[in-house]
């Protein structure tokens, strides 16, 4: 499966465009990440432990994306965008989304 | 005895943050020279020419402000105009979003990387919806030469 931000993939024509397919992901940091966090606020720098959360989340949302692309018969997704947004105190969701289709 | 531990938290903040900057800073420079091979652009359409494998490349920081700076950007709110500590955090988050996946695409022998869009969020708060730390994204489709 083919998973690009591109609009277009040059040399290739699409045949079939079968609409948005999404993935979204929710994770929340365990406690002694959050205590580590806490002191990083004090001293600043990066918080690797919620890098790797993110990418983490951010692997299992683009996984869910691909399955649903699966599901509809896709062999590519096109135009992928991400975003991210805290929903709640220590919790942050990871969206994906873009569009399935078949190229040739 | 508050004022005692706010003044040490501030030192602390102030001294551990300006370090932590600095050698950040070195650190961003000296990667950046070395993976300026690889261009970068955020033009939507890759080069014509020679056909090319694609991958999607990116790469994410969470950063987080110090003590000190956030005790600035406070008082920074109550006078108004810009905010110079949170500027240089989010600079530096930004230029390392980019050599990480920049990185990313030298592992998989790339060219150049198109498309680059970047992403940015503040994943936590502090008190009084203060900026605790941000996550910056930053992903592109990385241009492979075809192997012959």
């Amino acid at each position: 499966m083919l998973i690009s931000n591109m609009e277009l993939i040059p040399g290739k024509r699409v045949q079939k465009h079968l609409g948005l397919v999404q993935g979204s992901s929710v994770r929340a940091k365990h406690v002694g990440r959050d205590i580590a966090a806490g002191l990083k606020n004090i001293f600043g720098g990066e918080l690797k432990g919620y890098t790797e959360l993110l990418q983490e989340s951010r692997d299992e949302a683009m996984e869910r994306m691909r399955e649903q692309a699966r599901a509809v018969g896709a062999n590519a997704v096109l135009n992928v965008r991400f975003s991210t947004s805290s929903v709640a105190q220590g919790a942050a969701e990871i969206y994906v989304y873009g569009t399935a289709v078949t190229l040739e | 005895m508050e004022l005692i531990i706010f003044l040490t938290l501030l030192i602390l903040g102030y001294s551990f943050g300006q370090w932590a900057e600095k050698k950040h800073y070195r650190s961003i420079i000296s990667r950046e020279k070395t993976l300026n091979r690889i261009p970068a652009v955020a033009s939507r359409y890759p080069p014509a020419g020679q056909q090319h494998q694609q991958a999607l490349v990116m790469g994410s920081t969470v950063i987080s402000v110090d003590y000190f700076k956030r005790f600035i950007a406070t008082l920074r709110n109550l006078f108004g105009g810009r905010v110079t500590s949170y500027e240089s955090l989010i600079d530096r988050a930004r230029r390392e979003s980019l050599l990480r996946m920049k990185e990313q695409a030298d592992s998989m022998n790339a060219e150049m990387v198109f498309n680059i869009k970047y992403e940015t969020a503040s994943i936590s708060k502090g008190r009084r919806n203060t900026i605790g730390s941000i996550e910056v994204l930053a992903y592109g489709t990385a241009l492979i030469p075809m192997t012959p």
